[in-house]
């Protein structure tokens, strides 16, 4: 399945792209989706350990599977907070 | 009162707006444009945010402020876009029938909002170079 990742803040100034595709198979964790992502865009790659993923716009933990249709974000820490929860 | 927006906020207004005769306090919280950054000078800052999460972020902020406080009404507001210097980024504005709620409820909108809010913002430093601000992530 296709899925739709957007990227915000440095995520797309690294990248130069506000979304980018990947095709992920059915049943993917979001574990998964991040290591897709970084062999993708090896840009990401020193970022993710260090972002959050939304998962239809909410905060998504490592093992959640990513639902057929997802809309998918990378979220970098924001700007006032610490590490994110 | 949930908003995005990349108009300039009338912050006075927004104050107004939570104002009630069932409060006997009113606490409103300003973020805003700060020039310097330790001996750094900022030019400006660009905000961006994930609309759609960050209303939903803020609604729920809403949701819970009223379960643990006795909040009579309630105002989130925050500017994205290009800020000059002095200009206000965030509002936060809060009645309660009591001061020590109003303050308590409107320090932990601000503090949370800024943790769990998908919105960044960037700074374009006076020496020419410009840096996303992401607290805990390594520098590109």
């Amino acid at each position: 399945m296709l899925i739709r990742v957007r990227l915000f803040a440095l995520a797309r100034k690294q990248t130069g792209l506000a979304e980018v595709e990947i095709d992920l198979p059915e049943e993917a964790t979001v574990a998964d989706l991040k290591a897709r992502l970084g062999s993708k865009c090896p840009q990401l790659l020193p970022l993710l350990p260090n972002v959050m993923i939304a998962v239809d716009a909410e905060y998504a933990t490592d093992d959640q599977v990513v639902p057929l249709d997802a809309e998918v974000a990378v979220i970098p820490p924001v700007s006032g907070g610490g590490p994110l929860p | 009162m949930i908003e995005i927006t990349a108009e300039p906020i009338d912050h006075a207004a927004v104050t107004e707006r939570v104002r009630s005769e069932r409060a006997g306090a009113v606490c409103s919280f300003l973020g805003t444009v700060r020039e310097m950054t330790g001996d750094r000078r900022t030019l400006a800052l660009d905000y961006e945010a994930y609309p759609v999460m960050a209303e939903k972020k803020m609604a729920e902020l809403e949701a819970e402020a009223r379960q643990r406080w006795p909040v009579i009404e309630l105002a989130l507001v925050h500017r994205v876009g290009h800020l000059e210097l002095g200009d206000v980024s965030v509002v936060v504005a809060v009645s309660c029938p009591h001061r020590d709620q109003a303050f308590e409820v409107c320090r932990w909108l601000i503090d949370t909002l800024k943790e769990v809010v998908p919105i960044w913002k960037k700074e374009l430093w006076a020496d020419g170079s410009e840096e996303w601000v992401h607290p805990g992530l390594p520098k590109p």
